[in-house]
Parts: C-alpha cells; sequence; structure tokens
C-alpha cells in the first residue's frame, strides 16, 4: 500500500509515534479542506446557440438564461483525519460540490482550501479502456490521479493484488465483469495514497464483500491521518463511518453534525413522516398502538445467549399494546453473522390466529426450533404488523443475538436432518 | 487552489510548479502511447495500416499526376517529393481533425479527474507524431530506392516537423475549444482541409509550377512554405530555398509569423477557456 515515496515517511513517523501524540498533531494540524463561503451557479440558457450559423444570424439576440443555484454559500471547514459524510437528495448539489473541491469545476464566488495531495474517486476507472489490458489501464488511470509513470508501474503488483484479479491481468478490459472492473479502478485510487480522499457512492457498486473492503481501507487510511469526503445515499454508511456529516438541499448546507442526528434529518426531509424518525437505530415504524419492548433467546426455559448446536432453541420476544389490536402479525427473522437470512417466518404463514388484545396488554411470544444451523453469531429481528396490512408498527433489527456453537463446521449455512440410504442396483 | 503552507506531519508534500508539469508532461505521453497503440488492436495488420494509407493514396496521386497531367516535367524527384508532402500534410490533418472533437468525446474524463486539460490536444499531436515517425522510416527507405541519398541538409527536417507540429497543436488547440461552442465546427474543418490540400503545394510544387506573379502570396501559406523548404532540404538540393523562392528573403518571416501566431493564438485561447470547460461539454 505504502507504494509511493512521497508519503512512506510520513507513514513510518506515525506508526513510531503513540496514538496520544498523533491525536495531538492532528488537531494542531492546519484543517484539511476549508470552503470559505462558495457559490457555485448553472446557467441554463433558454436557447442553445451551437452552431456557427446560427450565432451568425442572430448576433445580436441576447440569450436568456435560467440560473441554478448548485451550491449557495457553503462554509465548511473540514479537520486532517476526519471522515466527513455529505448527504442530500438527487440533484441537491453534494456532486457539485465534490467537483468543485477536486477542482473539476470552479466556484463562482468563495474559496476552497485544500492542504495535501487530494484523489478524487468521482467515479471509479475513468478512462479506462475496454480495448487495452488491465495492466495498461492501470498505468494510464495511476498517471492521471498524479503519479509518475514510474510511480504507476511500480504500484502495479499492489494493485492486482488488491483487486484480487491476479488472473486476469492480461485479459483485456472489455472482457472483465463489471465487478471486477470497479475492483480495479478502486485498487488503482486507492494506490495513489493521496491526503485527502473524495468518495462520490463508488461503493454502491460491487458486492458487499468488496464494499466492505473499501470501507475497511478507507478506515485504515483515516487511522494514518487522511481525511476522507465521503457523499451517498447511505444512511447506515454514514453512521457507521463517518464522524461528522453535513445535509445539503438545493444547495444550501441545511445542517452539520453527529451523523447520526444528520441521517435522522435526512430520512425525515426524504420520507416526511412515512418512517417514523426512531431514535434507534435499525427500527421502524411508528409503534402507535404496539411496541416491541424487548426479544431474547431461550434454552430449557431459560434465557441464553449461546447454545450448543442441534439443541432445541427458542426465539421470544414481548410486546406491549397501547390500543385494542385485532389479529396483528407477528414476524421473526434470523440472519447469520454477514448478514444473510436463513429463517423467516409470521404468524401469517403459519396460519396461526393471534387473537384480540386490548390496550395495556402484554404478551410474549415464542417460537422454538432447533438449531441445526451451523455454529456462528445470530441475530433475532422481531417485527409486528397490522393484519393483512403493508406498513409495519414496529421492527427491530438485531435486537436479540445467540451463538451456536459445534464442532461440525458443514459449509453449509444449516444442517439438515437426513439420513443416506445406499442400494446396490436399481 | 491548493494553497502552500508547511505542511504537517501526516500531508504529503504539496505539488510545486514542476512537478504539476511533470505530471502533465507524463499524462500526455500515456495518453498519447496508449491512442497510439490502440489503433493497432484487433487488426490482422496492425502497424502496417499506417503505412498502406500514405502508400496507397501515393500510388494514385503518382500515376494521375506523373501521366495524365504532367506535373513531374522538371520536377527531379517527384515522386519522392509528393510522397514525403504527402505524409507530412497527412500528419498535419491528424492533429488537426483529431483535435476537433477531442474535448467533447472525452467528456468523461474533463468531468471526472481534475488535470490541466491542455494534455489532450497535446496527446494527440503527439500520437499524430508517433504516426508520422512510422511512416517516415517506410519513405526513407522508399527515397533511397528512387535514388534520393541523405545528405547533410536532412538534418532540417525535424525543424521542419517542428514548425509543423506547432502550427497543426496551434490550431487543434483553436478547433478543440471552439467545437464546445460550436458543433458546426466539424464540418467546416472537413472543407477547410479539402481546401488545403489542393491550394497547398502537395500535388505540385511551389516552383516551378506555380505561376510566378501570385507565387509570392502562394508562399505565404506555412504548409506550402514547409514543404518547399523540406523539397530542398531532402530531395533536391537544387530547389530552392524558401528564403530564395520569395523575391526577398525577409518575407520568409510572414509564414513563420503564422505558424508562431497561430500556436500563441490556440495556446491562449485554451489556456482562457480550459477552467469552464468541463461544465460547458
Amino acid at each position: 500500500m505504502e507504494g509511493s515515496p512521497s508519503t512512506i515517511g510520513a507513514v513510518t513517523a506515525l506508526a513510531e509515534s503513540p496514538a496520544d501524540a498523533r491525536a495531538a498533531r492532528l488537531a494542531a494540524a492546519p484543517p484539511a479542506v476549508v470552503l470559505d463561503h462558495v457559490h457555485k451557479t448553472f446557467r441554463l440558457p433558454h436557447v442553445q446557440y451551437s452552431t456557427l450559423k446560427e450565432r451568425a444570424l442572430h448576433p445580436f439576440r441576447s440569450t436568456t438564461y435560467d440560473e441554478l443555484k448548485a451550491l449557495v454559500d457553503v462554509d465548511l471547514t473540514i479537520k486532517q483525519g476526519e471522515f466527513f459524510g455529505i448527504v442530500g437528495r438527487n440533484g441537491s448539489g453534494k456532486s457539485t460540490m465534490l467537483k468543485c473541491l477536486a477542482g473539476i469545476y470552479r466556484p463562482d464566488r468563495g474559496r476552497i482550501t485544500v492542504h495535501g495531495r487530494l484523489s478524487p474517486f468521482i467515479e471509479l476507472g475513468v478512462g479506462f479502456n475496454p480495448d487495452l489490458t488491465a495492466r495498461d489501464n492501470i498505468v494510464i488511470n495511476a498517471v492521471m490521479m498524479g503519479l509518475t509513470r514510474k510511480e504507476a508501474v511500480r504500484s502495479f503488483d499492489g494493485v492486482i493484488e488488491f483487486a484480487e484479479l491476479e488472473e486476469f491481468v492480461d485479459l483485456k478490459l472489455k472482457n472483465y465483469s463489471s465487478g471486477m472492473a470497479v475492483r480495479l479502478g478502486f485498487a488503482t485510487a486507492i494506490q495513489v495514497s493521496a491526503d485527502v480522499l473524495l468518495v462520490d457512492e463508488v461503493l454502491a457498486v460491487g458486492d458487499a464483500a468488496f464494499q466492505q473492503k473499501c470501507f475497511e481501507e478507507f478506515t485504515r487510511l483515516k487511522a494514518e491521518g487522511r481525511t476522507v469526503v465521503f457523499v451517498t445515499h447511505d444512511m447506515s454508511a454514514v453512521e457507521r463511518y463517518c464522524d461528522r456529516a453535513m445535509l445539503i438541499e438545493r444547495g444550501n448546507v441545511l445542517k452539520i453534525g453527529e451523523p447520526h442526528a444528520i441521517s435522522r434529518a435526512y430520512n425525515e426531509l426524504n420520507f416526511g413522516r412515512l418512517v417514523h424518525a426512531s431514535d434507534e437505530t435499525g427500527r421502524y415504524g411508528d409503534q402507535e398502538v404496539c411496541a416491541i419492548k424487548d426479544a431474547w433467546f431461550e434454552h430449557a426455559g431459560e434465557r441464553t445467549g449461546e447454545i450448543a448446536q442441534y439443541e432445541r432453541l427458542t426465539m421470544c420476544a414481548r410486546i406491549h399494546f397501547r390500543d385494542a389490536v385485532e389479529e396483528p402479525v407477528i414476524g421473526f427473522s434470523v440472519r447469520n453473522d454477514v448478514g444473510h437470512t436463513v429463517f423467516i417466518t409470521t404468524t401469517e404463514w403459519a396460519q396461526t390466529p393471534t387473537g384480540t388484545f386490548a390496550a395495556g396488554d402484554e404478551i410474549v411470544v415464542r417460537i422454538t426450533v432447533d438449531a441445526i444451523m451451523s455454529p456462528t453469531k445470530y441475530d433475532l429481528t422481531p417485527s409486528i404488523a397490522p393484519a393483512g396490512g403493508v406498513d409495519v408498527v414496529d421492527v427491530r433489527e438485531d435486537l436479540a443475538s445467540v451463538y451456536v456453537h459445534g464442532t461440525r463446521v458443514t459449509g453449509g449455512l444449516v444442517d439438515l436432518p437426513h439420513t443416506f440410504t445406499l442400494e446396490r442396483g436399481t | 487552489m491548493t494553497e502552500l503552507a508547511a505542511p504537517p506531519a501526516p500531508v504529503s508534500r504539496v505539488p510545486t510548479r514542476g512537478d504539476e508539469l511533470r505530471r502533465l508532461l507524463s499524462l500526455t505521453w500515456t495518453l498519447a502511447l496508449s491512442d497510439w497503440k490502440l489503433r493497432f488492436y484487433g487488426s490482422a495488420l496492425g502497424l502496417a495500416w499506417t503505412l498502406v494509407r500514405p502508400f496507397a493514396l501515393f500510388g494514385v496521386v503518382y500515376v494521375v499526376f506523373t501521366e495524365i497531367a504532367g506535373l513531374d516535367k522538371n520536377v527531379p524527384n517527384y515522386g519522392v517529393y509528393i510522397l514525403f508532402a504527402l505524409v507530412l500534410y497527412t500528419f498535419f490533418t491528424e492533429m488537426t481533425s483529431n483535435s476537433v472533437q477531442a474535448l467533447v468525446s472525452r467528456e468523461s474524463l474533463l468531468r471526472k479527474m481534475q488535470f490541466n486539460p491542455i494534455v489532450i490536444p497535446l496527446s494527440i499531436s503527439i500520437t499524430a507524431l508517433l504516426n508520422l515517425g512510422m511512416t517516415l522510416l517506410a519513405v526513407f527507405i522508399f527515397a533511397l530506392g528512387t535514388g534520393v541519398y541523405p545528405t547533410l541538409t536532412w538534418l532540417e527536417l525535424p525543424v521542419i516537423v517542428l514548425l509543423l507540429f506547432l502550427f497543426g497543436t496551434g490550431v487543434g488547440m483553436l478547433l478543440s475549444v471552439l467545437y464546445v461552442r460550436y458543433r458546426d465546427v466539424q464540418p467546416i474543418w472537413d472543407v477547410v482541409t479539402q481546401i488545403t490540400f489542393y491550394a497547398s503545394s502537395v500535388l505540385y510544387v511551389a516552383v516551378p509550377t506555380v505561376p510566378a506573379n501570385y507565387r509570392q502570396e502562394f508562399l505565404c501559406n506555412p504548409l506550402s512554405a514547409l514543404f518547399a523548404q523540406m523539397r530542398h532540404a531532402v530531395i533536391d538540393n537544387d530547389a530552392p530555398t524558401i528564403t530564395s523562392a520569395f523575391n526577398h528573403g525577409v518575407y520568409v518571416l510572414i509564414p513563420l509569423g503564422i505558424i508562431v501566431g497561430t500556436f500563441t493564438l490556440g495556446l491562449w485561447f485554451f489556456v482562457r477557456e480550459s477552467p469552464r470547460v468541463a461544465e460547458n461539454l
């Protein structure tokens, strides 16, 4: 990873110094990015004169413009070593801001100051040519990002290794799957080892494992004291990775603050009251008529956090009714440590009538299964919805967890009960 | 954009002007080289195609103009001359015609990467230069075969190519930026190249074929002037140099001025317009 000689010194210096010294130095360091009252307006002419002929025929006709205010008085300071999120709806000015930061667009007014080398991940694999091999494309892309040709050639092995494309080095890019091309683009961009990384929703592509890898890489770079500016629609990513975030709407900065508060503001902006903003993450629904109070796992009548494989496992949820409810649909879903759902059921599917409840009632719902899942951690998501309705009243993701332990790891998600039969002849 | 300040530990060196220039050159070279390579991918004859075109054109032109029009009278090594002139003229049109749409066709690059857009017309000129180098090798072999032997004055050829390079790059920069605003630059330039092909001394020689009463004006065309000097330097040392082809040697400053002026104008216009090019595409 430490391909660029200009940063090797900085990296080793960091490794030697204690963490608090680094923190102190980061605090004393000048901000990585400063936007000082930045304005950007695009002029959209009503009639586009795009030929010389028309210009010559109507030399004095003045063109009228619509003004699109893409950025209005944006004032922002991003500290060094910060993971900063920019969120907003489509057309809110996020990408314009990123492009101004990257120096692709010039602000009309105001000043932008960036300390250190900047690497834009505006789009991965820009300039990749489908008719060239991965080898050639890496060099072009790396040079475009500011490496010299020598550095680009040197970084080559690291790029291929990170992208996990060793077998396809000499394949033309047009024969790559889109995921492979994106991996190659990301790996190249990350090799540039810039001080400020501008990331524009590049992670919307690629599979879950690769996204995870990308985020780990950003987190690692951040730990090295680099700054990441991250544009996204994915609120869970903002909450997980960002130190601070900004909500932007029609070019105006609505709010800068804690990722959590920003993500709530974003959801409010987007869905109005559709999804009730909840204090917890991973909780949906308005919880007006009833609410899930708690969920847990039981074994042999006792609460437990772990269980041996093939034992009887009980999933439980406590529900409180604030109002009279008839035939609510109660569901459980279980997913494993990598987020695969291994089991879902609802009272509706199981054709179990639930009955009628009055305000103030509290019930505990239980189902019992054989723990035939392969050994790992499992999370339980209970949910409750009105009869036949589409909206949920309350969903609480991953409210309880249990570790299934055992010695037989087959590699399958579950170990279904089975017997072999062998017959000679037919 | 990037403000200079004493960088704290985690920040790598802020790029200086020299770094920027080095990056510009290495990016230009990388783009030019990959463009050049691309030309031969997926074609059976590969490199040979760069040679087939000028030589095929040359064959046709040679037959028509010697056998039918009889333009080769009193012109020693007429065939070698038109071959050289054709190759140089192709070099010029490649630089200019390929530049017209260059910025627009690389829109995604310009919109998503930060680099000096001047890289694009420059890399196109460099690609054309690489092609010229390839073709000239074959042309030299042809020249030797037909009895034109190297002399010291062949050393003038790089200077002629350099001037042509400046002229073509200047025009290319101008056209590429104009095309962003006015899309009819494309057909206009197609017509202009057609006209200059016949209006410049590609298929005939300036002296003595062009009538003396407007030869002065004719030689003000930088292409004709360069080809006239090329003829003296490479093909026939007895042919007049460009200074002696003019009535007064000092007139040579006119085509030279046009070349330098065009390059300066193109550069100025490009530098003026390019910061906003990404937005106007």
